[in-house]
């Protein structure tokens, strides 16, 4: 049982309340061993604040829903411990950048998610169920380019970090010209040049400034800018008629 | 449309990287022995080399800058997409027509 004597260190937290016009509340939780951000804004909820709008699922790093900035930083915030990132004692709270606010810390992924489909990233096959499945060779060239980029949750993290994003609202964004790369590299994938026509075409992978903030921000350490780098390099291919 | 204006562009620059190292060159050396105009234009005139070079230097010039300045206005402004195309095209032709001029004005008479 907790000593009631002991003084409980707090923790202040800024978050963001309403929508676009909304401003800062300021919050006061205890600081505890082995808390996560989505801890603290879980407790701001339960404790403080009922009304407090924020998304969230798996709390393990798998669902990509509890993206938010974070003192300034896009992060999944179910993988951020609080000590990684309030040396100040403070913590700042804010929906994730480039989205539209809904309320509180909820955005609205609907373009994310449609610029994911425009990029080509919807998977169409060629086998049907009676067919045998498709014996792929882990060792390919092709299948390596696909497993780099695979493990995606698309937690718009990097989508949020994008400088390009933030200019160009055509642009699709690293995660879903990352998903196209992938698709473009599976072998299964029925409609190959179709995808890759979609990713490089208005809002695809020539508006890529090769910047990287995307893969500096990226929680599972992927590298979305190579993968647009090959889209670049394929589509370049495919154009002087050099593609597969 | 896209992958061709970035394919032109790409191409173009490596088209351009060794024109201007020659450009730059071309420059320093002529510079360095203190040359008169007039001494520049008796070697030009009438080159059909120099007319090549330049000829070519501007036509990847005319078509590298105005893609380039397309993407900055399409991030830092908000004209539509189509206005700018069209003024990039302006923007292309003009560069193309000052450049030929110049290189005329300086390598013509070989007629």
């Amino acid at each position: 049982m907790q000593d009631m004597t002991e003084q409980e260190t707090m923790l202040e937290v800024a978050i963001w309340r309403g929508g676009a016009d909304g401003r800062f509340v300021t919050y006061e939780v205890p600081l505890r061993a082995n808390q996560t951000v989505l801890d603290v804004v879980t407790e701001v909820q339960r404790r403080h604040e009922p009304a407090l709008a924020y998304r969230f699922a798996c709390r393990v790093g798998v669902c990509g829903s509890c993206a938010m900035t974070v003192n300034g930083a896009p992060k999944w915030t179910c993988r951020t411990h609080v000590k990684q990132v309030a040396a100040t004692g403070k913590i700042t709270i804010e929906p994730l950048r480039n989205l539209p606010r809904i309320k509180d810390l909820a955005t609205d992924m609907t373009g994310f998610f449609e610029k994911w489909d425009r990029a080509g990233g919807r998977f169409r096959g060629s086998a049907t169920r009676h067919d045998e499945p498709a014996r792929v060779d882990p060792a390919s060239r092709q299948r390596q380019y696909a497993d780099a980029g695979i493990e995606c949750i698309n937690c718009a993290v990097c989508y949020a970090a994008c400088e390009v994003v933030a200019w160009d609202d055509a642009y699709y964004g690293p995660a879903a010209l990352n998903r196209a790369w992938t698709l473009v590299n599976d072998e299964r994938h029925a409609a190959t040049k179709q995808t890759l026509a979609d990713a490089s075409d208005r809002g695809g992978c020539g508006n890529c400034h090769s910047q990287g903030s995307c893969v500096r921000h990226c929680p599972i350490g992927l590298n979305p800018t190579r993968s647009i780098a090959g889209l670049k390099r394929m589509s370049l291919l495919q154009f002087v008629g050099m593609g597969r | 449309m896209e992958t061709g204006l970035y394919a032109l562009q790409r191409v173009s620059a490596m088209i351009m990287a060794p024109l201007i190292v020659v450009h730059l060159g071309i420059i320093l050396y002529a510079m360095r022995g203190g040359l008169t105009a007039a001494e520049i234009m008796s070697r030009t005139e009438g080159s059909v080399a120099w007319a090549l070079f330049y000829g070519l230097f501007v036509v990847c010039a005319a078509v590298h800058a105005p893609i380039g300045v397309r993407s900055v206005l399409r991030e830092w402004t908000p004209l539509a997409p189509r206005l700018i195309d069209a003024a990039m095209l302006v923007f292309g032709a003009a560069l193309l027509v000052l450049g030929v001029r110049a290189v005329y004005a300086v390598t013509g008479g070989w007629s």
